[in-house]
């Protein structure tokens, strides 16, 4: 009876209007032949230029009109919203298809809503100022002990900061980038760990004096941080986005955008 | 009814058995307690049996009532649940002591410390009026980045005088409020008995004004172990931001049920202690 259902829907979908649309993600999103995205509020660059996701500038923004390409959405076709992290992991309904802004995927989480498959994995970085590089930090693991460090409460970084460099003194913990800079400006902490490109665009124009110590290059990790759309646990619409994102890979178009939108971090040393 | 009541009030004279009086408030006592209990016992048993019928509560329930997120968090709130009882050991006796200080400027009464009176209207009418969160900002940020050398900048120092800033406003109207309780005649009193002004604060007012809104000055205290957690905001990893990272880490919401368990084990009997000063007072008054 479902199926039938299921199957007079996607037959009806396609047979109106909506001709484009794949079969896959018929009646499965939100709103009918609309795909709700969410990202960050604010989202960052260079993920999303200018905090407009709707231009398709940015890597992530790019990502998510190739992703709602593939699915068989047009970019008219393509809503944005904004959550917090809260409301993406809160029980109940949520208000998008899928939301993008640099989950890393974890088991831990992928127990409490869906992950698909990842389309980025990132290196991390030791963003610091000039200041605290001219006092002799460099990229040992040593040296970087000894600093005073910072992070984003919300992210992977914390366990990556607590397991591999093991600083000396406690880090001190904050909501987002802006309160991190703030501190890394006021001297309350030497350096913060971000994912590379954030740390390359926080260092080249936010951070005052900023510069890079060196990074964390994925293939080193035990448990590289991948990022994934987050989905609802059990999303009916996670196999659609999974072979969207497949597709991208294989093709090498995934490569392209990233090309295309985050900088070239070869300058950047490695930290062994 | 008549005939029966007059003996029966003389035998409880004599042999001081309850009288009918009290036997009947008594049972009215007993009936109003039987139906509290009952009243009672039915709506936790609607809540407990009713809620996990919504169809979201199986959901909900692993977002914030998970057994296997919470025992693996409990321990590390523990841990920086100490750092919050640390900040509140050193700021509370800095917020007294401010808090008094600029209740007394604004008592200052002769005309040549007008200014001092000034200061301390202003003070209290601007700390009052801002966020907390917002002080915690502009003096946990902004001052150290005038450029201060370590540890000099550290986010304890500044966030520490953020929160005196803003509670010893709070504490110093209450005080003042206490102040104004004591009648002009006591200070006249005083001022008869030969007392100078300042003594007749010292020795004469400040002795009762202080007792009188000690259980209102608790009330803040209690306020304030829980405003403790927006240090967090410019960087110390106390509890409430611990819960957060593991918040994130587990996308799970029960750590900060954790966290509200451990605060209640510390506000539940602070306020029932400032509950029973507050009665022993309004006892000791009537």
């Amino acid at each position: 009876m479902k199926l039938l259902a299921t199957t007079v829907m996607a037959f009806a979908v396609s047979a109106t209007s909506v001709l484009a649309q794949g079969t896959c993600a018929a009646g499965k999103t939100l709103s009918e032949g609309q795909l709700t995205i969410a990202t960050g509020n604010p989202a960052y660059y260079p993920w999303v230029m200018d905090d407009a996701p709707e231009s398709g500038e940015g890597f992530e923004a790019a990502v998510a009109y190739a992703i709602a390409d593939k699915m068989g959405f047009s970019a008219d076709q393509v809503t944005w919203v904004r959550t917090s992290f809260d409301e993406a992991i809160q029980p109940g309904a949520k208000n998008f298809d899928f939301n993008m802004q640099q989950y890393s995927i974890t088991p831990e989480r992928e127990e409490m809503v869906d992950f698909s498959l990842p389309y980025y994995t990132a290196a991390m970085a030791v963003l610091t100022t000039q200041t605290v590089i001219d006092a002799g930090a460099t990229a040992t693991l040593d040296s970087l002990a000894g600093l005073k460090w910072g992070a984003v409460a919300t992210t992977t970084a914390i366990p990556m900061l607590n397991d591999v460099i093991q600083p000396t003194s406690d880090p001190l913990l904050y909501n987002d980038n802006a309160d991190v800079n703030a501190a890394i400006m006021a001297g309350q902490i030497d350096a913060a760990l971000y994912d590379l490109p954030t740390a390359l665009y926080l260092s080249a124009v936010v951070v005052e004096g900023g510069a890079l110590l060196g990074q964390f290059p994925p293939t080193q990790s035990e448990r590289p941080d991948q990022f994934g759309l987050l989905m609802e646990d059990g999303s009916a619409l996670k196999d659609c986005v999974d072979a969207a994102i497949s597709e991208l890979t294989e093709s090498g178009e995934l490569a392209a955008i990233e090309a295309k939108w985050l900088a070239e971090a070869t300058g950047v040393p490695v930290i062994e | 009814m008549a005939e029966t009541s007059s003996p029966t009030r003389t035998d409880a004279r004599t042999a001081d058995a309850p009288t009918r009086r009290e036997a009947y408030e008594a049972g009215v006592r007993r009936r109003a307690n039987r139906i509290a209990l009952i009243s009672t016992v039915s709506v936790v048993l609607a809540i407990v049996l009713l809620v996990p019928l919504a169809p979201g509560w199986e959901a909900v329930q692993r977002a914030f009532f998970n057994g296997r997120v919470f025992a693996a968090t409990f321990v590390g709130l523990l841990d920086a649940f100490l750092l919050n009882v640390m900040i509140f050991a050193w700021s509370a006796p800095l917020i007294a002591l401010t808090g008094l200080v600029i209740a007394l400027c604004r008592d200052a009464r002769a005309p040549a410390l007008f200014p001092l009176r000034l200061f301390g209207i202003v003070y209290t009418d601007i700390f009052r009026g801002l966020p907390v969160v917002l002080v915690i900002y502009i003096i946990g940020f902004g001052i150290p980045g005038l450029g201060l050398p370590r540890p000099w900048n550290s986010p304890y120092i500044w966030g520490t005088l953020a929160l005196v800033l803003v509670y010893s406003a709070y504490v110093a109207e209450v005080i003042r409020s206490g102040i104004d309780s004591i009648h002009q005649s006591q200070r006249s009193a005083a001022a008869s008995l030969g007392l100078s002004d300042r003594d007749t604060m010292r020795f004469v007012v400040l002795p009762q004004a202080i007792r009188n809104v000690v259980p209102a000055n608790m009330n803040l205290f209690i306020a304030l172990q829980k405003d403790v957690a927006l240090l967090s905001f410019i960087g110390p990893v106390e509890i409430f931001r611990q819960a957060g990272v593991y918040k994130s880490l587990y996308a799970n919401f029960t750590p900060y049920v954790g966290a509200a368990l451990i605060f209640l084990a510390l506000t539940i009997p602070a306020t029932r202690y400032a509950d029973y000063l507050m009665n022993k007072q309004n006892r000791a008054r009537s």
